[in-house]
């Protein structure tokens, strides 16, 4: 029975893991890639220069939105840190999800920032929870259920191990499936820990739309005070109607200094600005402690008085804070980020591995059979899209925020567009070249792209690496850097498969044995293998 | 189900076609169980805990609600544990079934 029980776990595996592995990937790989979002926007901002952090941000940004929406409702005012260099604002304008406004403010002068549109590193934030071109909703939902299937993965991955200590410390390359295999478990258990704390976090980040079920058994009908019991969001006060200026900033700061010593202001959120009804709320920055769940404190923003202290109790509350907090990865410094970063990125290859894994087995199955089906000709042309074609991708979004003209509308949006048409032409590209070519081709092809990314900064910006690293700019210089190393790591896969044999097989230029129809039961298990099967060495 | 239907291919040779529906429906039968039925479960477990956790009301919510996916993944691990696909199907509505019992008796 025993067996029959890591049988059954096994195909759970297979499966959970198989049917949203493709989005899996894709969130994996966005998501590792949003760890950098502020610098991600630092880069796709060339005309913005190195700028730090000032006392005044706040009041800048205060006086900007009496500019931008007076007539707002609700502003949200985001300051710039060591790592984010401009003042973001968002701003009701209007009822519902579509109702918000947002603009990226020079800190100093609170002009909007003289920089090309782009939605930066926002862009890979936003698709890896709530994908694009969907509503903000349903992409959502879907995430969160390919996050339910990878934590049954996750949970049933570790059942079928029964030599998970042993496996750690197994890898035998070149050896086709086995190396999948290996690739594949040293990816997984290694940073086991990430993944099963990335998955969980994840759930929890949107628990109250997926789960929403307890709030309303505990709180029939009356969302609202189950938010203002357990994350003391209270509702926004109402609108007085007799006009009144917001009071000066700067005493608040003070009064937030001294209520956490050291600490510094992220955020500054404001309601019916301009009116007597009007608050202040001071956010404390999370990137100071480890929970998300947000220290804040409230003024009246016509008096100043202190309304509200909020964040400091309430331990399930905290947790929560806590696992978002470490989903998020904001309070970590350099060296922490790149801990997660590489754990993102094993987990990216251990999803990819997984869905090649799949596909390997499969043809291999089939070709004992006789007859290569339709299913594994499809995962095959999928994998290669959804995993070489991805990164592609990527680098397209990075090559057309360089070449795009500036003074185009909708340049944001035609960024994005630019980023899925690379995408779909991937997904159309393995119809022309079949197997192996298609692999290589789409690697090497985002190789050439990431590598030649600082290359093309010579060429159209002021900001290239040489300038980088003469001007001080670490953080630009590190991005270039960063891009020929993904380069580098593409065209090694690109290599990598390229030179692949595929055990016992004789040289077939370069072909695999794709059209397998036409010759079945000749070839033996081993040389069925596509070769690409090496690419987890990288 | 495309894939679902792949698997099946591959066995499909070696079984009669009555053990080949029955291995399908069995597996259909689990992942309605584990995917769904297993929702409820979770869904359920999150209405009783919160209102039963010896916690302030909010705390024990989110609590619950946090617990949830761990109920959830739980019920989809036995779901294709346990012996037969009958017997997942019936686990999940017991559990299900004696949830909500606990549910109504608690009232209100």
């Amino acid at each position: 029975m025993k067996d029959g029980f890591r049988q059954s776990m096994a195909w759970l595996h297979t499966w959970s893991g198989l049917l949203v592995g493709w989005v899996l990937f894709a969130v994996f790989l966005t998501g590792t890639a949003a760890y950098l979002r502020p610098e991600t926007s630092f880069w796709m901002r060339p005309e913005l220069g190195v700028s730090r952090p000032a006392p005044g941000d706040a009041e800048v940004a205060l006086r900007a939105m009496q500019g931008l929406a007076p007539t707002s409702p609700s502003w949200f005012i985001v300051l710039p840190d060591e790592r984010e260099t401009t003042t973001r604002v968002f701003w009701r304008a209007g009822p519902g999800r579509g109702g918000f406004r947002e603009a990226v403010l020079d800190p100093a002068t609170g002009e909007r920032a003289a920089a090309r549109e782009t939605m930066g590193g926002e862009f890979f934030y936003r698709f890896h929870f709530q994908l694009h071109y969907v509503s903000v909703l349903w992409g959502r939902w879907i995430v969160s259920v390919c996050a339910m299937f990878m934590l049954v993965a996750i949970v049933s991955g570790i059942i079928t191990h029964r030599r998970i200590f042993k496996d750690f410390f197994t890898f035998r390359p070149g050896k086709g499936q086995r190396s999948w295999l290996d690739g594949h478990n040293v990816a997984a258990v290694l940073a086991l820990p990430y993944h099963l704390m990335i998955t969980y976090t994840g759930l929890v980040l949107f628990m109250l739309m997926v789960m929403p079920w307890g709030v309303e058994r505990a709180y029939p009908g009356d969302r609202a005070a189950f938010q203002a019991e357990a994350f003391g969001r209270e509702a926004a006060r109402p609108r007085v109607g007799t006009p009144a200026p917001l009071v000066p900033l700067a005493p608040l700061m003070e009064e937030a200094g001294r209520h956490w010593p050291g600490a510094r202001i992220s955020r500054v959120n404001v309601t019916n600005a301009g009116d007597a009804g009007a608050t202040i709320q001071l956010v404390r920055a999370d990137s100071e402690r480890i929970s998300f769940n947000a220290q804040s404190l409230t003024f009246d923003g016509a008096t100043g008085a202190l309304l509200q202290a909020r964040g400091e109790n309430r331990p399930a509350a905290e947790v929560r804070g806590v696992m978002y907090g470490l989903h998020i990865g904001r309070f970590a410094g350099p060296a922490l980020r790149a801990l997660f970063i590489l754990s993102g990125l094993a987990g990216t290859v251990m999803v990819g591995s997984g869905c090649v894994l799949w596909a390997v087995k499969q043809r291999q199955a089939a070709l004992k059979r006789g007859r290569v089906g339709f299913g594994v000709l499809l995962v095959e042309h999928l994998n290669v899209a959804a995993i070489a074609g991805l990164p592609l991708a990527m680098a397209a979004f990075l090559w057309a925020n360089r070449l795009l003209p500036t003074g185009m509308t909708d340049r944001a949006a035609w960024e994005v567009h630019v980023f899925f048409i690379a995408w779909g032409a991937c997904l159309l590209h393995p119809l022309l070249r079949r197997g192996r070519r298609a692999w290589v081709e789409q690697f090497a092809l985002g190789a050439a792209a990431f590598a030649l990314l600082p290359v093309l900064n010579v060429a159209v910006t002021e900001r290239h690496l040489l300038a980088s690293l003469l001007g001080g700019d670490a953080v630009r210089a590190w991005f270039d850097l960063g891009l020929l190393a993904c380069g580098g790591l593409l065209g090694a896969l690109a290599w990598k498969v390229s030179r692949h044999r595929p055990a016992g097989a004789g040289r077939r230029g370069g072909r695999v044995p794709d059209g397998a129809e036409g010759e079945p039961a000749r070839a033996p298990a081993g040389r069925a293998a596509p070769a690409i099967a090496a690419a987890t060495d990288a | 189900m495309t894939r679902a239907g792949l698997a099946a291919a591959s066995l499909r040779a070696r079984l009669p076609p009555g053990a080949e529906l029955r291995r399908v429906g069995g597996i259909l039968l689990r992942v309605a169980a584990g995917v769904f039925g297993g929702y409820g479960v979770a869904a359920l477990a999150t209405m009783l805990l919160s209102v039963s956790l010896p916690m302030p009301r909010a705390e024990a919510v989110v609590t619950a609600t946090m617990a949830s996916f761990a109920v959830h993944a739980g019920a989809m691990v036995w779901a294709f544990a346990a012996r037969g696909a009958w017997r997942a199907a019936g686990g999940i509505a017991g559990a299900a079934a004696v949830l909500w019992l606990s549910l109504l008796m608690q009232g209100r």
